[in-house]
């Protein structure tokens, strides 16, 4: 009977998982806002992630929607209108009960000129007011002045307000609340004993107790807690750390894959830029933008900079992107070969290892990158190792990020760039202020009155259309051919995608690291500690 | 004490030797790369190893020698000889002309020089070659280091105008640059000599601070400083022990420097 009892207990141990317990990780800087709506840093980020309620959710595994306080919902008027059917029964932490009104209270709140919402700006695709209609407590339709690309995908990030609660927005709907937060020192979030999600036999979740979150900018000292075992998780770690820490305890590390960010550089191509001008006619041109790209040994820096945890990079959008990447797109060779070919029909020539272009300008430029960003310096100097081969002499210059960013976008005194680029939205309508040649983001030549070349006009014309669709599949064909022309003609030349690190403890249960963020924690209420570190907690 | 000065003068000779001698020496250029040998432990054929980037640590530290060497004493000699003129007026002079001084130098000491760096980087063309970006660098550190040293040298002059040894020159008639020739200088030199030698480290770590924020040497040059990073990572110190190398090298040069001060006081 004593064995049937016990076969029974760790049956329902393994099926239901372990409750209570304190999870602990670092957040690298203190949140710059506890207002969801106004979250623009990774620290904030990660408390709306963890405490907000949204109405769908974008499963971090599969990149599906789901539904969460929306049980069901429909898009209509050509992607200007979102019903939502909302879940019954569900209450704020504080108690008061979700409805409808409080949708509406979001999101007039969230479109609020005044607010200055980051979040708000992803939703305003046309000057007007958003209307909100409430058929029901639990029927809502929220209707846009204009068509919203990616719609529904964009509510992920829009966490619900109380209209009621006086506790403003600390009454949330998430698994956790926050209980404490001592300025550069740490937050307490503890478990939400409102949440509406349930274990199968009822119980509400989450598992555990409470997170921590130690504010710890340096990451070496993050890296030496965890070893410890004061930290459980590490949601990403640096590449030279985690080759450090896979010698040490394989099973500690996690490579997801791709992830969304990679390195990039590009030439300023802005004709205003106070360069010479045969230096602005190289980089306009694509058989040189192609030669430059070419020369650059992507595989030698994913091994040697990124310790083998990083990809040649295709394109703008990252492999683990997975329903917007075009898969007939492959990284740009490494072939000095093709390069100097390349270079030859643009009249330049090779002698005595230096590149002349066909007035006798030797072919001399710099790359200027932030300062202090080892990966990025390293990325550089194998570059100029590289251009070696094909007679180019680069110049790295790296300075501090405020200098960078006036050259970059004010004086434009500068000839490539390198940096890098994350991707915080799956969607491309969320790239317009990079693809728009007007746009201000446009960075090898922001800001244009009209498009500079047929290329960029067709760009234009594509990014619009997939804007004003909404069918997925006519969105994906117009955004495959961007990323063609993009591969094409190389405004940017993309270098690395980097894969998706993190670190976390086997006392951590039920973790399933992904490639998109929050990579270690996006299934939060379903994260449970194994017993021996309960006991170690005092439970 | 004479075999330790002999001892030190041979060190840095060979020191100084090998870092002239780099390109017949050092077995690659400093900036190969062999990607297939990163991180390398010490071998025959990479006798400290190979940094993060593959390239050649024996090679990189004879050449980055030889910019450290010759660059920092240039900073230091340009900083001492500033201090001295400032300092030695300041001391010798006295009165408004002391009490001025004394503000400026306090001024100097105040000012936070690393946004001078960030400018002078800025004004820089961006296609300045690595060897003249670095040149600038120590320049620019050699022009604004000098103040500390003229406030020692201020009060070694201000001692030595009251002394009984310039008091007795005054009253032989001694005036003017004879004074400060002949009287008060050879014996301020033991002062100026201390100050000379604990400036050429304190700017060869200045530089590396300095290339943490992309102001030292640029890539692909070596210096000591950027070598040095190398040691910012404690982990990674433990388990290349040869990453020590360019700090033994800057301590060894360092303590031969000190064993070659004049030991000498001030004669009265």
């Amino acid at each position: 009977m004593k064995g049937v009892l016990l076969i029974i207990a760790i049956t329902a141990t393994s099926l239901f998982g372990q409750w209570g317990g304190e999870l602990r990780f670092c957040l690298r800087s203190d949140p710059k806002t506890f207002n969801p709506l106004l979250v623009e840093d990774e620290a904030s980020e990660t408390v709306r992630y963890l405490t907000g309620g949204v109405l769908i959710r974008v499963n971090r595994l599969t990149q599906e929607l789901e539904p969460e306080l929306a049980t069901s919902w429909k898009i209509s008027r050509q992607g200007r209108a979102i019903a939502f059917q909302l879940r019954r029964g569900v209450a704020f932490s504080d108690g008061t009960p979700f409805t409808a009104d409080d949708v509406a209270y979001t999101v007039r709140a969230l479109m609020d000129p005044a607010l200055h919402s980051p979040t708000g700006d992803s939703l305003r695709s046309a000057p007007g007011n958003v209307e909100t209609t409430v058929q029901a407590p639990d029927r809502i339709t929220i209707v846009f002045p204009a068509p919203v690309a990616g719609l529904d995908r964009l509510f992920d990030q829009v966490a619900i307000l109380s209209s009621r609660s006086p506790k403003k927005e600390a009454a949330v709907l998430g698994p956790f609340v926050l209980a404490r937060y001592t300025p550069g020192t740490e937050l307490v979030l503890e478990r939400n004993s409102h949440y509406w999600k349930t274990e199968a036999n009822g119980r509400r979740l989450p598992y555990l107790d409470a997170i921590h979150l130690d504010i710890q900018q340096n990451r070496d000292i993050e890296l030496a807690r965890f070893t410890r075992g004061e930290l459980q998780l590490i949601n990403t770690i640096d590449p030279e750390m985690f080759s450090r820490l896979s010698k040490q305890e394989p099973a500690l590390v996690h490579d997801a894959g791709p992830s969304l960010e990679s390195e990039m550089m590009w030439f300023n191509q802005n004709p205003a830029a106070p360069l010479p001008d045969y230096e602005k006619a190289w980089f306009r041109s694509k058989n040189f933008r192609r030669a430059i790209s070419a020369a650059i040994n992507r595989t030698d820096i994913c091994r040697v900079v990124y310790y083998g945890h990083a990809q040649p990079a295709v394109g703008p959008i990252s492999p683990a992107n997975r329903f917007w990447f075009d898969a007939a797109l492959k990284p740009h060779a490494f072939s000095p070969k093709d390069a100097l070919a390349r270079l030859q029909q643009d009249g330049f020539r090779f002698e005595n290892s230096v590149l002349r272009d066909r007035e006798g300008h030797a072919v001399e430029f710099s790359l200027v990158t932030n300062s202090g960003n080892k990966s990025r310096e390293h990325i550089a100097a194998m570059m100029q190792q590289d251009l070696v081969a094909i007679g180019v002499k680069l110049n790295i210059v790296t300075l501090d990020f405020r200098s960078l960013i006036e050259r970059i976008s004010q004086s434009f005194q500068y000839e490539a760039c390198l940096l890098g680029l994350t991707n915080y939205d799956l969607d491309p309508s969320s790239q317009m202020n990079v693809w728009l040649s007007s746009a201000s983001n446009h960075q090898w030549y922001p800001n244009q009155k009209t498009p500079a070349t047929p290329w960029e006009a067709e760009i234009d014309r594509l990014m619009q259309a997939q804007a004003a669709t909404v069918i997925p599949a006519k969105r994906k064909a117009y955004f495959d051919k961007v990323q063609e022309i993009v591969s094409d003609e190389a405004p940017f030349l993309y270098l690395v995608t980097k894969n998706s690190l993190s670190a976390v403890s086997p006392k951590l249960r039920n973790v399933q690291p992904a490639m998109i963020r929050p990579q270690t924690y996006w299934n939060a209420e379903n994260l449970t500690l194994a017993p021996a570190q309960l006991a170690r907690n005092g439970q | 004490m004479k075999r330790a000065h002999n001892i030190a003068v041979a060190v840095l000779v060979l020191i100084f030797a090998a870092s002239l001698f780099a390109g017949l020496i050092a077995p690659a250029p400093y900036a190969s790369q062999f990607r297939d040998f990163v991180s390398a432990s010490a071998s025959h054929r990479f006798w400290l190893g190979t940094d993060d980037l593959g390239r050649d640590r024996w090679s990189r530290l004879l050449y980055g020698t030889r910019i450290s060497l010759l660059l920092a004493p240039a900073a230091a000699l340009l900083s001492t000889l500033l201090a001295v003129l400032i300092g030695g007026i300041a001391g010798y002079a006295g009165g408004w002309w002391d009490r001025v001084i004394a503000r400026v130098i306090d001024l100097f000491l105040s000012l936070p020089w690393l946004f001078l760096f960030l400018i002078v980087r800025a004004l820089l063309p961006l296609n300045t070659s690595p060897l003249t970006s670095v040149i600038v660098t120590f320049t620019v550190m050699g022009l604004v280091g000098w103040a500390p040293a003229a406030r020692i040298i201020r009060a070694g002059a201000q001692s030595l105008r009251h002394s009984d040894l310039v008091l007795h020159a005054r009253a032989c008639g001694c005036r003017g640059l004879r004074l400060v020739l002949v009287h008060i200088a050879p014996n301020l030199r033991p002062v100026i000599f201390a100050q000379f030698w604990i400036a050429i480290p304190t700017f060869i770590l200045g530089e590396a601070s300095l290339g943490l924020i992309g102001l030292g040497v640029a890539e692909p040059l070596p210096s000591w400083g950027n070598l040095l990073r190398e040691l910012a990572n404690p982990q990674a110190v433990a388990g290349n022990p040869w990453v020590l190398a360019p700090l033994a090298v800057l301590v060894i040069v360092v303590s031969c420097f000190q064993l070659l001060l004049p030991n000498k006081e001030f004669s009265s």
